[in-house]
């Protein structure tokens, strides 16, 4: 696997591999020393166009966890600033031969196009409202640990899916893992056509206790002005999930950052229900098992900096 | 003294034969084998094959080739004045002549646009300096495009305007759509309308639907067109008016335009080769390069609906809506990216790949929606009936070629069919009466 630009194009073998993988950095993270020496020498570039704090943090540390050198972009601050082009970013920086770039981009699409002009690996964290494989991953990750499978699951997908990359995402992954899915929100933020994805789509939380998993989205309070929502009052007392709708045995997902109140009551994200920090503990360490599988794993062509040309075990310190 | 005025630049008339072509022109009721003498520009006679005596005549072997009436394309962006980094008249005509075209009529949301009768003058010198096919202009129905207040339309059609049209925007006020019909009447010309509510289509890209539901992309809907037809038929039906359709590309729309027929409403409509060949599920690859334009690609729904619409008439022509851009505004993100393609060069052949070789429609019905839209603009109509002015569409129906492959006569590169191999080729383009395009690799014997 050369990129990671969708979750459509990992096969479900392909998804438990990467998971598999992530178990054993888990393992890793428990021990004194952190740190493998896997992409000693290579060079990992993070370019951030949008404001973000866990995906950017998780990646950020977990290329220096796998030992790579880290160049970490932020638009603001940078040519990107001054009117630079995508491309000509994306070709001064690969002047600097990075083994990977993790782009983050308000634009669907944007990291298909940098795959196709660097010769680096891409990662995709997050473009436009398209897609953001790697919470896709994090979150299957963080269900299979509390479920075993996700096989024959009941999820809920709860909120504003029409400006959600994560929803999106989330659809393919927890379909591909065999979850049974339905999708809930207000008629204005589910899109024309969803239901073609493999899920039912419904507008009211009423049955909303057949669910083992509810995964909460994000509402921008920027949705009231195109009468999105009437209200933030009016979303919520249909739609947030509070300790009233959350039954005792159900698990409650949220990819953050969470507006309180909102899409979420304050009980329910401290409840024992809550994995959102288990999610957010799990984005490191599926981090790490992307870029190892984009970098290191299988037949790669040999790492310039490592003498023998190999990758080197995991299991070794650094 | 209002009439739409076309110009090219003045070369040298046409004096050859064209031995032994398959004449197609199903308007002027020709379906046959014939010699086709052309001299001093004008179709002399068409003669038994093999019967025509060659004189002095250049001799053109076209056993096994099609020679059509040339083709009309009533919408094209020519990008002049201000962005002729994009296109200009002379590369715009060669596009079209190498597409077969002999007349198109260029659009007015240029920078700045074109609103007054002194721009309509600069234009039509201009093409008849440099342009190898007929070139008209139209003028802008509301000055500057602003929407606000009509432009001066009988001066622009005493200065030559072709029509009118907004293209590029719709016209949101219905008192200012109405306006401009009242005007109509004194100084005719079609106003030609890009049929679409900013409100409904918002900030989307695509067409909305299950695709755009997949890819996260804001949607335009169909119905942001076809409400937008509904009240312009019903206003123009009230001032009996005449009104011309840019590029329709939804099903409603269709049926808005045939219920619009119907009840007696003056209107003519086109749809474009991309949205009669594509739909929506190409945009799956992001590519806006290809695949993003205004109106966007629909469904299948909408294509075969379009389709349906060609043969029964209710959609009278078919017009590229040629729309260059610079690469810069094309490689980027999807979302981004400038919305248009170019399609003068690989009309005839895309349209022939698609939907004649596999039997959707007749070459016929092809044909004559190719060049009939010449006649919505007061333009005469391309004809290979003899005394006929010369406009010939020499083609190869069995050629295949690779698009881009050899580089585009447009000066740019954002064909729609870029990369794709079609079947069927224009050979040589006769506008004007004067051999307009020859391709390089067409070679010619010259009879002794």
């Amino acid at each position: 696997m050369k990129h990671l630009l969708s979750i459509a194009q990992l096969s479900k073998a392909e998804i438990e591999a990467i998971l598999d993988r992530a178990e054993s950095f888990a393992e890793v993270g428990r021990r004194d020393i952190k740190k493998v020496p896997t992409l000693r020498g290579r060079t990992v570039v993070t370019l951030f166009y949008e404001a973000s704090t866990r995906t950017s943090a998780s990646f950020e540390l977990a290329a220096k966890r796998l030992s790579a050198d880290l160049v970490s972009v932020k638009a603001s601050g940078s040519s990107v600033d001054k009117g630079e082009s995508l491309k000509d970013t994306v070709a001064t920086l690969s002047a600097y031969d990075p083994a990977a770039i993790v782009l983050r981009h308000p634009y669907a699409g944007a990291a298909q196009l940098v795959a196709e002009w660097a010769d680096a690996s891409v990662v995709n964290a997050g473009d436009g409202k398209h897609e953001h494989p790697s919470q896709a991953l994090l979150d299957v990750y963080t269900l299979r640990r509390r479920l075993g499978s996700l096989e024959g699951k009941r999820i809920w997908i709860v909120g504003d899916v029409l400006h959600s990359r994560v929803a999106r995402s989330n659809l393919i992954a927890f379909k591909a893992m065999g979850a049974e899915l339905t999708v809930c929100g207000p008629p204005a933020l589910i899109p024309r056509g969803l239901e073609q994805l493999g899920c039912a789509v419904i507008h009211s939380l009423e049955g909303i206790g057949e669910a083992d998993v509810i995964y909460t989205l994000r509402l921008q309070h920027e949705r009231m002005r195109e009468s999105f929502v009437p209200s933030l009052r009016e979303y919520a007392a249909h739609f947030q999930i509070n300790s009233r709708r959350l039954g005792r045995k159900q698990l409650l997902m949220h990819p953050g950052p969470v507006n309180r109140g909102v899409e979420l009551s304050g009980e329910v994200i401290d409840s024992p229900q809550s994995l959102i920090a288990e999610q957010v503990a799990a984005g490191l360490v599926v981090r790490m098992a992307i870029l190892y599988e984009l970098l290191a794993a299988g037949d790669e062509e040999p790492a310039p900096a490592l003498g023998n040309g190999r990758a080197t075990p995991i299991g070794q310190p650094a | 003294m209002s009439a739409t005025k076309l110009e090219m630049r003045a070369g040298q008339s046409a004096d050859l034969l064209l031995r032994g072509a398959t004449v197609l022109d199903p308007a002027a009721g020709i379906d046959a084998r014939h010699d086709v003498v052309v001299r001093d520009g004008k179709i002399a006679e068409l003669a038994a094959p093999g019967s025509a005596d060659a004189g002095e005549l250049e001799v053109v072997e076209a056993e096994g080739l099609h020679a059509f009436p040339a083709f009309f394309d009533p919408h094209v962006h020519l990008r002049t004045p201000g962005q002729e980094h994009k296109e200009d008249i002379e590369t715009g005509a060669r596009s079209a002549a190498a597409g077969g075209f002999c007349g198109i009529l260029a659009m007015a949301n240029t920078e700045p646009p074109v609103s007054d009768p002194a721009d309509i003058e600069a234009l039509l010198a201009d093409a008849r300096a440099a342009a190898a096919v007929r070139v008209g202009f139209l003028a802008t129905v509301t000055r500057a495009m602003q929407g606000e207040e009509l432009t001066e339309m009988a001066s622009l059609r005493e200065a030559g305007a072709a029509g009118f049209s907004d293209d590029g925007l719709p016209i949101r006020s219905a008192s200012i759509m109405r306006r401009a019909l009242q005007y109509q009447r004194l100084c005719g010309g079609t106003i030609a309308l890009h049929e679409e509510d900013p409100n409904l289509s918002g900030a989307g890209v695509m067409h909305e639907g299950a695709v755009s539901a997949a890819l996260g992309l804001d949607g335009v809907p169909s119905i942001s067109e076809s409400t937008m037809i509904a009240r312009d038929a019903a206003i123009a039906g009230y001032e009996e008016g005449r009104i011309h359709l840019q590029h329709l590309s939804a099903a409603e729309s269709v049926e808005a335009v045939r219920a619009a027929k119907a009840a007696g409403v003056l209107i003519t409509c086109e749809a474009s080769p991309h949205h009669l060949c594509l739909t929506d599920e190409k945009v799956r690859s992001l590519d806006p390069h290809r695949f993003k334009m205004n109106p966007p690609l629909r469904t299948e729904t909408d294509r075969q609906a379009l389709i349906e619409g060609l043969r029964d008439g209710t959609i009278d022509c078919i017009a590229t809506d040629h729309a260059p851009h610079a690469p810069e505004e094309k490689e980027v993100p999807y979302e981004q990216a400038a919305m248009g393609v170019t399609g003068l060069e690989t009309a005839f052949a895309a349209l022939h790949t698609h939907l004649v070789m596999p039997g959707t429609i007749e070459l016929g019905l092809l044909v004559d929606r190719l060049s009939v839209a010449a006649g919505f603009f007061e333009v005469e109509r391309p004809s290979l009936a003899p005394d006929s002015e010369a406009n010939i569409a020499l083609c190869d129906l069995s050629a295949q070629w690779t698009v881009g492959e050899d580089g585009y006569e447009s000066r740019s590169s954002n064909s729609w069919c870029d990369g794709e191999e079609l079947t069927g080729r224009v050979l040589m383009t006769l506008a004007g009466g004067q051999v307009a395009y020859r391709l390089r690799s067409f070679s010619m014997g010259v009879a002794s």
